[in-house]
């Protein structure tokens, strides 16, 4: 049986560093947000032909809104393997429907090989962008308390502090990732945060149920022996339930970066890559600790009242 | 203790599983059309969305009223460019959600969705004659020997008629402006009186331009002004790349967890692996039936929720080793694993539950897709684990299929 319990101090330690960086990550360079929150425009277009980036800047010239866009150039390959025609990715301020039909009329003029059909256009405006954080903050913070009112009603309170405690690490460190590697956050993050929230809490369930059901059975109060023996007991079902979720996200990860070349579906996958990882790790050496800690505070406190 | 195979039970087993299979990838079939299959969302089947925002000025409020009307609007001039399963739909109080997906000509559709494409008559003196209000029929019209460009022709009820007579008796010789959401599109000169509510716009236009203003004064004139708030254009071949990859992907994936639960549990993974095959069946079913439209981040539910579906497997075999171990024979350790799990797997998955409900309520878009889909794979996963592993695993223990310890992983 491995000692995972006699060893929580150090993994506290590692959590409390990253989740530091992490937030300090965050304060100083904060999330590099994409249009679906600042709003903003992304032109997507296959040229169909060689090109330059001098080309592409001098069809871009007429737009002043578009100077200093970002621009940025995928590959991708059919499923033989074969490379697709190059594409581009162009990022800019949120502009009008005429403004942008005229981009992508300037750039079929330039390119008369260009592939409509491969192609997208987006924009979305200031508004949208705001309402979309406002949501997301509002759907997590009321998800965290109807959990803990579940949790707390089906286990008891100290197991929900104990779970979500663990899921805002979760979700601290991945964000706190992106915050250091500034990948681009869209829509598909969001979605892929509230994956890793699902999973997240499904995996410290788990162990929780292991802790409840060896409670019943203990022989002295040896809390520690107890949830240390229930995370043992749980420890080939963390390991291959992460294992065959990492299998099929591996493989949409390749599929997506070998095959399409988007940064924005690589991101959403590695978000839900990250979160198994801390997701499982916090179930054993961040959730169960936790919960240790807060029955022997609570024990210590019960003992001093009566004393 | 070994017992020998007993035919008909291995039978009816072996039917089971193949039915299983067979019906999976009929569900797969079916879903995967382009067709017939699961809606897809914009960022997978390519199309385009737009959010549209009701703009009140001082003489136009917005309200419910108002938003029905200009949808069925909206819906009418859409319907005329003949796109498949379009959808226009109130969001919020004053929103206007559009998807059209699979479009031609999408300059098009851009155009005719926003316009007002409000009418005016006006006279010399500024004052109105008549609006499109009034219009019963607009057609393109190309007669060369009448006019050397396309023109609309207009045709307007009783009502209208009189007006437009009243009018061009006054002012016989002077001008009329045609006004089309306040700018200017064509100034004739009254060489007649008009009696029967005939009229014309000319303009310079050519005819595909003469057709789309004919459409717009057919469908009628918006009731309010749109603003746009959002839009997405994802050409049909992109999106169809991204879902092509996917479905590869998530095949390579699920082939590789089949290959590492039949290496790991041995009999049982290969009933975890028919279970997840009848697990996707269901999802897909669903998912075709339901309405509901899969997007990229409904996929990642769906990721997720295979991941909790083969989880709910792994914490049964788990307990049911846990329970041989502990010296239960296989029968007993088969149902009393079951009935332990059962509580971990209700419990993980209801907590999740409540978290794709909270986002249904709250959240819009996108999001939403994700919590349905999600919603929709929890519960098929708990419904397969809990019902299917275990029928499953009875009937391959007493088909014999099942012998001992040996078929779920365990080395005794």
């Amino acid at each position: 049986m491995i000692n995972f319990i006699g060893n929580y101090r150090k993994a506290y330690l590692l959590s409390l560093i990253l989740i530091v960086a992490g937030i300090i990550s965050l304060a100083i360079f904060g999330l590099n947000l994409g249009i679906d929150f600042t709003g903003g425009t992304v032109f997507q277009v296959t040229l169909g032909e060689d090109f330059s980036m001098e080309e592409v800047e001098a069809a871009l010239e007429p737009f002043e809104e578009l100077e200093g866009a970002a621009i940025q150039v995928v590959e991708g390959r059919d499923l033989a393997g074969a490379p697709t025609d190059e594409g581009l990715i162009i990022r800019g301020p949120y502009m009008g429907e005429e403004r942008r039909q005229a981009v992508m009329e300037e750039f079929q003029n330039r390119f008369p090989q260009m592939d409509m059909e491969d192609s997208r256009e987006e924009s979305v405006g200031a508004v949208i962008g705001a309402e979309l954080t406002r949501q997301a903050i509002l759907s997590l913070v009321v998800a965290i308390l109807a959990m803990v009112a579940y949790i707390t009603f089906r286990f008891e309170f100290r197991f929900a502090l104990a779970t979500i405690s663990a899921l805002l690490h979760n979700i601290i460190i991945v964000l706190g990732i992106f915050s250091v590697l500034q990948l681009e956050i869209n829509v598909p993050f969001v979605a892929a945060i509230l994956t890793v929230f699902g999973y997240s809490v499904n995996d410290t369930i788990v162990i929780m149920d292991r802790i409840r059901e060896n409670i019943k059975h203990r022989k002295k109060s040896d809390y520690a022996a107890v949830v240390n023996h229930s995370i043992n007991q749980n420890l080939v079902r963390s390991i291959n339930t992460s294992l065959t979720t990492l299998f099929v996200l591996a493989a949409l990860l390749f599929g997506f970066h070998y095959f399409i070349g988007s940064l924005d579906l690589v991101v959403f996958v590695v978000a839900l890559i990250l979160g198994v990882f801390v997701g499982t790790y916090s179930s054993i050496f961040i959730a169960s600790p936790l919960w240790l800690n807060l029955q022997d505070y609570n024990f210590k406190l019960t003992r001093r009242k009566a004393a | 203790m070994k017992t020998a195979i007993k035919p008909g039970r291995f039978l009816i087993l072996l039917v089971l599983c193949l039915l299983i299979l067979v019906s999976g990838y009929w569900a797969f079939e079916n879903a995967v059309d382009r067709e017939d299959g699961i809606r897809r969302g914009l960022d997978i089947a390519g199309g385009l969305y737009v959010l549209m925002e009701a703009v009140e000025t001082e003489d136009r409020e917005v309200d419910d009223d108002t938003i029905e009307r200009a949808i069925t609007i909206i819906r009418n001039r859409v319907d005329e460019l003949g796109v498949a399963e379009p959808v226009i739909a109130p969001q919020g109080d004053d929103r206007i959600r559009i998807e059209l997906p699979e479009l031609e000509d999408v300059e098009q559709a851009r155009e005719i969705i926003g316009r007002t494409a409000m009418l005016k008559f006006v006279g010399p003196d500024g004052e109105e004659i008549v609006t499109g209000a009034n219009l019963v029929q607009a057609r393109a019209v190309r007669q060369p020997e009448v006019s050397p460009t396309p023109f609309v022709s207009l045709e307007f009820d009783r009502e209208g008629a009189v007006l437009f007579e009243e009018a061009t008796r006054e002012f016989l010789g002077e001008t009329i402006a045609i006004y089309l959401d306040d700018e200017k599109i064509s100034e004739p000169v009254v060489r007649a009186i008009i009696s029967g509510g005939q009229a014309t716009i000319e303009g310079d236009f050519d005819f595909e331009e003469a057709a789309e203003l004919a459409l717009l004064l057919r469908s009628g004139s918006l009731p309010v002004e749109l603003r746009e708030l959002e839009s997405r254009l994802v050409g049909p071949t992109l999106g169809q790349r991204t879902e092509e990859v996917a479905v590869y992907a998530a095949g390579v994936g699920l082939a590789l967890v089949f290959l590492f639960m039949v290496i790991y549990y041995r009999g049982a993974g290969v009933i975890a692996g028919v279970a997840l095959v009848f697990y996707l069946s269901l999802v897909l079913w669903a998912l075709n039936y339901l309405p509901t439209t899969l997007t990229l981040p409904g996929i990642a539910g769906l990721i997720l929720s295979i991941g909790m579906a083969v989880d709910a497997n792994v914490i049964i075999f788990e307990r049911i080793k846990d329970e041989l171990r502990s010296g239960r024979t296989l029968r007993s350790a088969i149902e009393s694993g079951f009935q332990r799990a059962f509580r971990a797997i209700l419990d993980a998955n209801v907590t999740t539950l409540i978290v794709t409900v909270v986002l249904f309520i709250i959240a819009s878009g996108p999001v939403r897709g994700f919590a349905v889909t999600l919603f929709i794979g929890i519960v098929c996963s708990m419904f397969t684990a809990i019902v299917l592993t275990r029928l499953l695993m009875r009937l391959a223990f007493k088909a014999g299929v099942i012998r001992s310890g040996a078929y779920v992983g365990v080395k005794i």
